[in-house]
């Protein structure tokens, strides 16, 4: 049974560390590019969650609900396979000739981190105390203008923590394009083991990447909060 | 004109989309994806719940590696533990079932993320219960399973929930290694009528929304539940 020998060798150096590193990079570039644009809706989602009007509340609060009561998985492939009956043609065109696999995982990816992100920052919002939103009210600002400068800076400054934490879980769900095609790390692994039958190797290489990952952002998001948020308090 | 989403696809094959070829053949679809989901969760329920008695303990030589392997795992992709098991159980065990194969990787996985639950439920629990225990003469085992886990246990059941809708949600995954749960039977279907991605995506989407909405509202309900009897 225990016959298995172990070649280290095959993805240390030559085509197959290529393979790996490659995927690496277009794991990277996916959550790199995932996040920035979930960021931006989710905060767009979190400003319409607080609104006054109910009808902009209820459209976030749905938004909300269905995309993180939904597989991503289920996402990926109503992107990649069943979107084009309802984007326009001249939006099919352009994907067609320029990578759809990973526009399709991007946008899944956004959509889904999105509606997590929002919550955070809702959360970090509602820990501001209400005074602070009172005060710039009375000072003159509008509610949008009081959220842009009063409530939002201080609310991401809490938030980021759980931001970064949001990243990991992006890179870590990016894997998931590799099902429809997009060379990330997962996929790279997976197809340096059909070509080697070095398995081991191959899942053992990738394993290291997303941990080395994660490490490394545990470690700043605990030294932000010791330094940033703690600094923040004594202040 | 012809209107543009056609569900006709969704009515003609709806039995296979909710319990794929049962009485006749395996169970599919829904009912599939609810068994690997409830299974996973009752054994990640033990499996979490000794991960965070070792992650605990007093004696480093269990603790550090119980939290080492906790670590692990939280740092890994789902889709990367499954491939681990797939490709290593068939080498330690022999043949395994990929319904096995899925069920052990979600088991692992969730895991991981229930003893974290766990822990939190025990540390949430005040000090001064365990001193009373033991000054009433208790082992430190007694104290456990007769005063912190009772009542810590009861305070976890929303996070429980939450944790049962990431592995209904999660057990998508299975489609990777052709386990015929909903997904699957869906991108079976695809394949076969070609000319519906769309309508077939978003029903599902909405079924896995239904299911699992449910059971977020369940798990919020129990938490206003508890808030409230511990009020009284």
């Amino acid at each position: 049974m225990l016959t298995y020998t172990f070649d280290w060798s095959i993805i240390t150096s030559g085509k197959y560390f290529e393979w790996l590193l490659s995927g690496l990079i277009v794991t990277l570039k996916l959550s790199a590019l995932s996040i920035v644009l979930a960021f931006i809706l989710g905060l767009l989602i979190a400003v319409m969650r607080m609104s006054h009007n109910r009808v902009v509340r209820w459209i976030a609060h749905a938004y909300l609900e269905f995309f993180r009561n939904t597989p991503l998985l289920v996402q990926i492939f109503f992107w990649y396979f069943g979107s084009y009956k309802i984007l326009p043609s001249v939006v099919n065109d352009w994907l067609n000739t320029n990578g759809f696999e990973f526009a399709a995982a991007a946008t899944a990816l956004t959509i889904y981190t999105s509606a997590f992100i929002a919550e955070d920052i809702r959360s970090g919002v509602l820990s501001i105390p209400k005074e602070q939103m009172e005060a710039a009210r009375s000072a003159g600002f509008s509610y949008l203008r009081s959220m842009q400068y009063i409530i939002l800076p201080q609310a991401v400054r809490i938030t980021i923590p759980p931001l970064i934490n949001q990243f990991l879980n992006l890179a870590k769900n990016s894997s998931l394009a590799m099902t429809i095609g997009v060379m990330e790390m997962t996929y790279q692994a997976r197809q340096v083991e059909s070509y080697t039958f070095k398995g081991f190797e191959a899942f053992t290489a990738a394993t290291m990447v997303y941990l080395v990952l994660s490490i490394v952002i545990t470690v700043l998001v605990n030294m932000y909060n010791e330094k940033v948020l703690n600094l923040h308090k004594a202040a | 004109m012809e209107p543009l989403l056609d569900f006709s696809v969704i009515s003609d094959n709806f039995t296979y989309f909710m319990i794929g070829r049962f009485p006749h053949g395996p169970l599919g679809g829904v009912g599939l994806t609810l068994y690997l989901a409830v299974v996973s969760c009752i054994l990640s329920f033990f499996g979490g719940l000794l991960l965070a008695l070792l992650s605990i303990s007093r004696f480093s030589i269990v603790r550090y590696p119980a939290l080492a392997f906790i670590n692990l795992v939280r740092g890994m992709p789902l889709l990367m533990v499954i491939f681990w098991m797939y490709f290593l159980m068939p080498a330690l065990l022999g043949k395994v079932a990929e319904n096995t194969t899925v069920i052990m990787a979600l088991t692992l996985f969730t895991s991981a993320y229930m003893s974290r639950i766990v822990i939190a439920g025990i540390e949430g629990i005040p000090k001064g219960q365990t001193e009373a225990a033991v000054s009433t003469g208790l082992t430190s085992w007694q104290v456990m399973l007769y005063i912190i886990l009772p009542q810590g246990l009861r305070n976890m059941i929303p996070s429980f929930v939450n944790q049962f809708v990431s592995l209904i949600k999660d057990t998508s995954l299975a489609f990777i290694v052709g386990v015929s749960e909903l997904t699957h039977v869906a991108t079976q279907i695809n394949n076969r009528t070609m000319a519906f991605p769309t309508e077939i995506f978003i029903f599902i989407a909405v079924v896995y929304f239904i299911l699992c909405y449910a059971f977020t509202t369940l798990s919020r309900w129990l938490e206003g539940r508890l808030t409230w009897s511990k009020a009284m």
